[in-house]
């Protein structure tokens, strides 16, 4: 490499901790949404790097589905309690007893898009004029749309066909009362840039991600941990692999991946050879082709 | 670690968009990219083969990777920029692929901001036209370092090497008007992958690199700025606990030059003078800070520094203005007002201004300077001077991408309404 030259890593690094220190200059309320997976561990790393060495000047505020994976609880727990960051939780299951959303029914239900409704309120109701979250464009097709500084209005929708130009690194988070800003500070990260990186900056991450021995069931052609909230039909049954995870999010709609991958090095070469993307594990995608858009325009994260 | 693994560590960046007309078969060369790169996963595929089926079409279309939103798909256009990645074992790419549609031209803008090089697409049946020369202009104005003229749908064109040489010729009077410095030629066929990634047996005539191997190697490190060391301040770090009592940190990333400890800067406004004292991060100090690094400084004297302050080398600073003229892309429904109040964005720094006079405007398809019309529309670039309320601290845009730019933003709507590059 040569003088006055970085790698791409060091380059995206940069690039997040600006988004993140003009979030923390920019609005009077932000926090960092954090789900214990692996991009948003990423991200919350980066936080502490913008603002060392003082504390990352914000909340991280976890939206609660319920339907976890107890190793992702745990791992948030004591993170938060070695880097003394004030955590806010969330949980759907509010929503549901409060009336708000109705708990889908059936095999394939999900609390992933009820979500939504728990991130919206909570929002308003602490007055947050800025949730970042660890989205990235390389993710999903509609997210490849998304403005660093993404503006909601004052019900929380993405209009995806009027957002604001963004140009250079000047980014506009103005907005009227009641309406509120996503960020993104890892939107041009990739899957691949996010395991380099953890490798690189040698970062914890929930044991989860590496291979162990799970009992689990196929379903649409996804391997699904077998828990008390996924029915399970008579015609499904337990088995017992080796798998890991490349997403974690709501347990009802992640699913696991068969490998043998028990190191960063071996999950980076897996991710190389991989011939499918990892929302490909994402029950909640392939509802349909623009699910991901509706849900955005909602007020997903 | 295996070599594969360790190899991706010591890649760089690069940035590029893309600017062709309708049906210039942009998207597809992106898909095509993406695809020979293998940067396309077996479930994308997928999905765009059964939506290609859906819609009739005989083929798979590559260009439904890239338009992402349903209006797009339905309607078989791209609506807004949309960022793609892949990576070789050289390089990481972003893509920013912009509309090529007319009413676009703010698109253009956007993806062009960030560019370190543009493909500018061709069609060899049509050659250059005007929408060539206004994608040019744009990559121009936006000063985007290195530009690769893609002569696409060679096979059309039974291959021709007397069309390619004939579109190469016409474009060169184009980028010697345009003052273009870097212009790269390249005949490819995107539908068949002809020099896209690999080379064309079609075209033994082409002797040159393929898309990708170029995009591979084009220098991009001497492209920015190391000589004038600026650095806007983003925000001031101060640690609220016993350790770091009278700790006082300015964070911001490095616009230009070097930074070392011990360098003697100056801050603006104030003109105080003072050194560097520490470049500190969260893994240590460092012995220097160059763009694009994200730091914080640590100064030797206790004067007062605040976000929208610019540290500045002692010995060469920016302008300190508050009269400006700027080119400047206008990129809302709503007009230009004559003697508007705006907010500028420029660096960390705010300021309401006023615009004074619009000079000309530039009709981007024959470039020439219109003085009749001065109203300043969705799309229009114009040449135009404004007041801010307070010292702005700038360069050109010629000389600095970063302390030469700036955004306007309506008062009224928040909305961001125009781009502006310093004269």
């Amino acid at each position: 490499m040569k003088e006055y030259n970085i790698n791409h890593l060091r380059e995206l690094e940069a690039e997040s901790i600006f988004v993140i220190r003009e979030v923390a200059a920019q609005f009077e309320n932000p926090v960092m949404l954090f789900s214990g997976g692996k991009d948003s561990i990423v991200m919350f790393h980066l936080a502490r790097k913008a603002f060392a060495p003082a504390k990352v000047p914000f909340a991280l505020m976890h939206i609660d589905t319920g339907h976890n994976f107890p190793e992702t609880i745990q791992f948030r727990d004591e993170l938060m309690e070695e880097t003394g960051t004030r955590l806010i939780v969330r949980y759907v299951q509010e929503s549901i007893d409060q009336g708000k959303v109705v708990e889908e029914t059936g095999f394939d239900a999900s609390r992933n898009k009820l979500q939504t409704v728990t991130l919206l309120d909570g929002i308003e109701d602490l007055q947050v004029d800025c949730a970042m979250g660890g989205g990235r464009r390389d993710e999903e097709k509609a997210r490849a749309k998304e403005r660093f500084f993404s503006h909601r209005d004052e019900f929380g929708q993405w209009d995806p066909k009027n957002q604001r130009p963004e140009l250079w690194n000047l980014f506009n988070g103005k907005k009227h009362m009641g309406e509120h800003f996503r960020v993104f500070p890892i939107s041009n990260w990739t899957e691949m840039d996010v395991w380099q990186y953890i490798y690189l900056e040698n970062i914890k991450i929930p044991n989860i991600y590496f291979s162990h021995e799970r009992d689990v069931f196929v379903r649409n052609g996804n391997l699904l941990s077998v828990s008390d909230f996924i029915p399970m039909r008579d015609t499904e049954k337990v088995e017992k692999r080796i798998v890991r995870f490349r997403t974690i999010g709501d347990a009802t709609c992640t699913g696991a991946v068969e490998s043998e991958a028990n190191s960063l090095e071996d999950i980076i070469e897996e991710v190389a050879a991989s011939r499918t993307t990892e929302r490909g594990t994402r029950h909640d995608d392939k509802r349909s082709e623009a699910a991901m858009e509706d849900r955005k325009k909602e007020g997903y994260f | 670690m295996s070599d594969k693994t360790s190899g991706y560590l010591d890649m760089e960046l690069l940035r590029f968009t893309t600017a062709g007309s309708v049906d210039d078969g942009k998207s597809t060369l992106i898909g095509r990219l993406l695809y020979d790169s293998k940067a396309i996963f077996e479930d994308q595929m997928e999905a765009i083969e059964i939506s290609s089926q859906k819609r009739g079409d005989e083929e798979v279309d590559l260009a439904l990777l890239t338009d992402g939103l349903r209006a797009e798909r339905e309607q078989g256009i791209t609506i807004d920029v949309a960022y793609r990645y892949f990576a070789t074992p050289k390089r990481k790419f972003i893509i920013a692929d912009t509309p090529g549609h007319i009413q676009y031209t703010r698109n253009m803008v956007t993806g062009a901001s960030t560019a370190n090089a543009a493909l500018i697409l061709v069609d060899s049946r049509n050659g250059v036209i005007e929408q060539t020369l206004r994608h040019s202009y744009i990559a121009n104005l936006l000063q985007i370092p290195h530009i690769i003229v893609c002569i696409n749908k060679m096979d059309l064109v039974d291959y021709s090497e007397e069309t390619y040489n004939k579109i190469k010729e016409d474009y060169k009077k184009v980028a010697e008007k345009l003052n273009i410095k870097d212009v790269r030629f390249i005949p490819i066929s995107a539908k068949f992958g002809d020099n896209v990634v690999d080379a064309s047996e079609n075209m033994d005539w082409y002797k040159g690199e393929t898309l990708l191997n170029l995009l591979e190697t084009i220098e991009i490190v001497d492209d920015r700025n190391h000589q004038d060391a600026r650095f806007p301040v983003q925000y001031v770090i101060r640690p609220q606990s016993d350790e770091y009592h009278d700790y006082r940190g300015y964070a911001g990333r490095v616009a230009s030059g070097i930074f070392r400890p011990g360098d003697k800067v100056k801050v603006l406004p104030s003109g105080l003078e003072t050194t560097v004292k520490s470049i500190d991060t969260f893994d240590g100090e460092l012995d220097m800070a160059f763009p694009p690094q994200s730091v914080t400084l640590n100064l030797t004297d206790d004067i007062d520094v605040s976000r929208g302050d610019m540290i500045v080398s002692a010995e060469n600073s920016p302008k300190v203005e508050q009269e400006i003229e700027a080119m400047i892309c206008w990129m809302n429904e709503r007009a230009m007002m004559p003697r508007g109040k705006y907010t500028i964005k420029h660096t960390s720094n705010e300021a309401r201004c006023m615009v004074r006079d619009v000079k000309f405007k530039v009709n981007v398809n024959t470039l020439e300077e219109v003085t009749e019309d001065k109203q300043v529309a969705l799309n229009d670039i114009a040449c135009i001077t404004f007041k801010s309320a307070k010292p702005l601290f700038v360069d050109s845009y010629k000389e600095n991408r970063i302390t030469g730019s700036f955004i306007m933003i309506d008062e009224g709507t928040n909305e961001t309404v125009a781009a502006g590059m310093i004269l």
